[in-house]
């Protein structure tokens, strides 16, 4: 006799059962994650992922994703675990192999969500290129998460020869902006509870490693590369120039923020500067080649909107200054405190 | 963006920079009072001082509403969230001012407090009407833009009946600070005056500091091109001797201000005797507080939270850059001890105050090679 434990995904909610190691976690990892999931290495069923050698030095990053809310304009959590993780990867310069994912669910959470979710996260997968191969789900009381919070972790690969570090800028290199600023924070911060704007903002999530490819496939002498998440640009630009001890100049009336995400931070008293983008990056070059760089990120649909947006100076202070487009000078410092809760 | 980019110009911008460049005389110092916080803000963030002349100083005034305010309020506040067990509503900036013993509000909601952020006076209603078993108390801030939407809110609560609900009612006068600005002997040559304050309270307010101190006045919105104009303004009005109230702000302002507003608020509020102001010290009749017949929804009378006034840091200057005396960097603990990830005085805290202002966005003035 077999009993059939088929997971209500219509209208059943997380239970505490679905972490504790039973027959109905089996169930949930069957009938969901490993059906949406599917590969070899995940369909090995073991307690780790067997995977063949890879050549080249490798690269690992991980990072939790807690955003609220959990589905918005553009994309949800689960798409933004993968490309968050792939991206951290992508910007060492390597290209991106496997994808491990941690879920951390609440009591009670509807199943028809996590079900959207991680569909989408397979979704994600699939179109990098990336599977996801191992994977856990704990399970906590009601009133001790906020949904789900998911954490990914990804392992590349980076070849000989790709030297790419947040200390690598030089006095006189180029710094380039793959696209527009602010469109994941003001999607996120759009659709909380009593915002709404007329002009949707849809979030840039995205995996960028083919970008990235594309870009060292130039032959450029890139030195550093940096996806401007939480804090947005304003605190990544001054991460690099701190790592590698130089001042920054920016350019204002080079930095795209499109109207609707202008607008937003208008109204809402916020500097699009320090807003998270998920689907961006900031490529730092030799001057040289920065004409060459530009040219080939706008030739990749990812960074239509590509420009020079800047150049690395010699700063005892390490100062990150930009020339405002009223001719004034002032600083882009570091963000102080938090401007926006659980973006990303 | 309609009604923004216009007022952002950068070609403009600098055809009236080159106008003032022109009207200044060489040998006459010029020194400007912006009063306003949202003026600060803008002129350090579009890095308007490169634009001028030398001889045109800009001085910051006290109109910040998180930087006036003294430790003693911020106290109350927390007292009520820690103490009273109240949910205490308040907007966004005044969490980090910090209060006694290294407390400030976020700090207070750290530890268990229930200190909610919200952006509006109607988000505090709401709470109150989702919470009946709670206290909710707004913690009330702010110069004449912010008071009617208080006054709102009062209105709205009292006809509803909403009997959980009250205000820590810290609303104060725009005039009274710029009378105790000229009484405190600060060399001042004009004033840039408020853009939303004005909105409310209209032009007329302003004529006395032309009148009786024979100081020009003009009222200036808070895009930089705004602020560029009403320098222009002010300089013309210096070198001609005259000291008169202007409106470069008309698209906004009219010398009335807005008459609805202006009888809610009288409806509703009343003039204290006196009130203490970081900087400035205790001024009379310099703010304001809930009429007789709406003290049921004054948390000062509802809960014991005396006022008790508190010194500032010892090394903080913020009351003298308040007063327009000393500017940020002045100050020995600007950018060492204090900055806006650890904030000793009000000023650095809030975006429009003076010391945050100028270390976020100007400090590299002072190790130009």
């Amino acid at each position: 006799m077999t009993i059939c434990y088929t997971v209500d995904f219509k209208n059943g909610r997380v239970e505490l059962s679905h972490g504790a190691g039973g027959r109905s976690m089996a169930q949930l990892i069957t009938e969901l994650f490993a059906a949406a999931f599917d590969n070899p290495y995940l369909a090995q069923g073991n307690d780790g992922a067997l995977l063949p050698p890879a050549s080249g030095r490798l690269v690992m990053s991980t990072d939790s994703h807690v955003v609220s809310p959990l589905f918005f304009a553009g994309g949800d959590i689960g798409c933004l675990s993968v490309h968050g993780t792939i991206n951290d990867v992508a910007m060492m310069g390597a290209v991106p192999l496997y994808l491990s994912a941690a879920f951390i669910l609440e009591e009670g959470f509807l199943l028809s969500e996590l079900k959207r979710i991680v569909l989408s996260m397979a979704q994600a997968a699939v179109d990098a290129g990336v599977p996801i191969v191992t994977g856990d789900t704990k399970v906590v009381e009601q009133g001790k998460g906020d949904g789900v919070f998911i954490t990914t972790t990804c392992v590349g690969v980076v070849a000989d020869g790709i030297n790419l570090s947040g200390d690598q800028a030089r006095h006189g290199d180029k710094i380039l902006l793959s696209g527009s600023i602010g469109d994941h924070g003001m999607a996120v911060l759009s659709m909380r509870e009593n915002l709404s704007f007329d002009a949707p903002i849809v979030s840039d999530t995205a995996a960028l490693h083919t970008l990235v490819a594309a870009m060292l496939a130039s032959g450029v002498n890139l030195r550093v590369l940096r996806d401007p998440t939480r804090g947005g640009l304003a605190t990544t630009v001054n991460e690099i120039a701190q790592q590698s001890a130089v001042g920054m100049l920016l350019d204002e009336a080079a930095i795209v923020v499109h109207e609707s995400v202008a607008a937003a931070c208008e109204f809402l008293g916020l500097d699009p500067l320090y807003i998270a983008n998920e689907g961006k990056l900031i490529a730092i070059c030799a001057p040289g080649d920065a004409a060459h760089l530009l040219a080939v990120m706008r030739a990749h649909p990812q960074a239509r909107e590509a420009a020079v947006i800047g150049e690395v100076r010699e700063d005892a202070h390490h100062f990150v200054q930009m020339t405002t487009k009223l001719g004034g000078r002032r600083m882009v410092d570091w963000l102080a405190g938090e401007q926006l809760p659980r973006i990303c | 963006m309609k009604y923004v980019d216009e007022f952002r110009d950068g070609q403009l911008a600098r055809r009236i920079a080159s106008g003032i460049v022109r009207e200044v005389s060489a040998g006459h110092r010029y020194r400007l009072m912006e009063f306003c916080g949202g003026h600060t803000h803008a002129i350090s963030r579009y890095g308007l001082a490169d634009l001028l002349p030398d001889n045109v100083r800009l001085i910051h005034g006290p109109g910040c509403p998180v930087c006036v305010l003294p430790i003693g309020r911020v106290n109350q506040a927390i007292s009520l969230a820690k103490e009273h067990k109240v949910i205490l509503c308040t907007y966004a900036d005044t969490m980090r001012i910090p209060a006694s013993g290294g407390l400030t509000l976020m700090r207070a909601r750290a530890g268990g407090a229930d200190v909610r952020m919200i952006y509006s006076t109607q988000d505090a209603l709401q709470i109150a009407r989702d919470n009946p078993l709670r206290q909710v108390v707004f913690f009330a801030i702010g110069f004449e833009t912010t008071t009617p939407p208080t006054a709102v809110a009062i209105r709205q609560a009292d006809a509803e009946g909403l009997k959980n609900f009250s205000i820590l009612c810290n609303h104060v006068l725009t005039p009274a600070a710029m009378h105790a600005i000229l009484t405190t002997g600060v060399g001042l040559d004009g004033f840039i005056g408020p853009a939303h304050v004005s909105t409310v309270i209209g032009s007329q307010p302003y004529e006395i500091f032309a009148g009786e101190y024979a100081k020009p006045v003009v009222i200036a919105g808070f895009e930089p091109l705004d602020v560029l104009q009403a320098i222009l303004m002010l300089i013309r009005q210096i070198n001609a001797g005259q000291a008169t109230v202007e409106n470069e702000f008309t698209r906004a302002v009219t010398r009335e201000g807005n008459l609805k507003a202006q009888a809610l608020v009288e409806v509703v509020f009343e003039v204290r005797d006196d009130f203490e102001w970081r900087g400035l010290g205790s001024l009379p009749d310099s703010a304001l507080k809930l009429k007789a017949h709406y003290a049921q929804y004054d948390a000062e009378l509802k809960f014991p939270v005396a006022y008790v006034a508190v010194p500032d840091h010892k090394a903080c200057e913020c009351a003298a850059i308040l007063r327009g005396e000393k500017m940020p960097q002045q100050c020995k603990i600007f950018g060492t001890v204090c900055t806006p990830e650890n904030p000793i005085g009000s000023c650095m805290v809030s975006s429009e105050g003076a010391c945050a202002a100028h270390y976020s966005y100007g400090r590299f003035r002072e190790v130009r090679p």
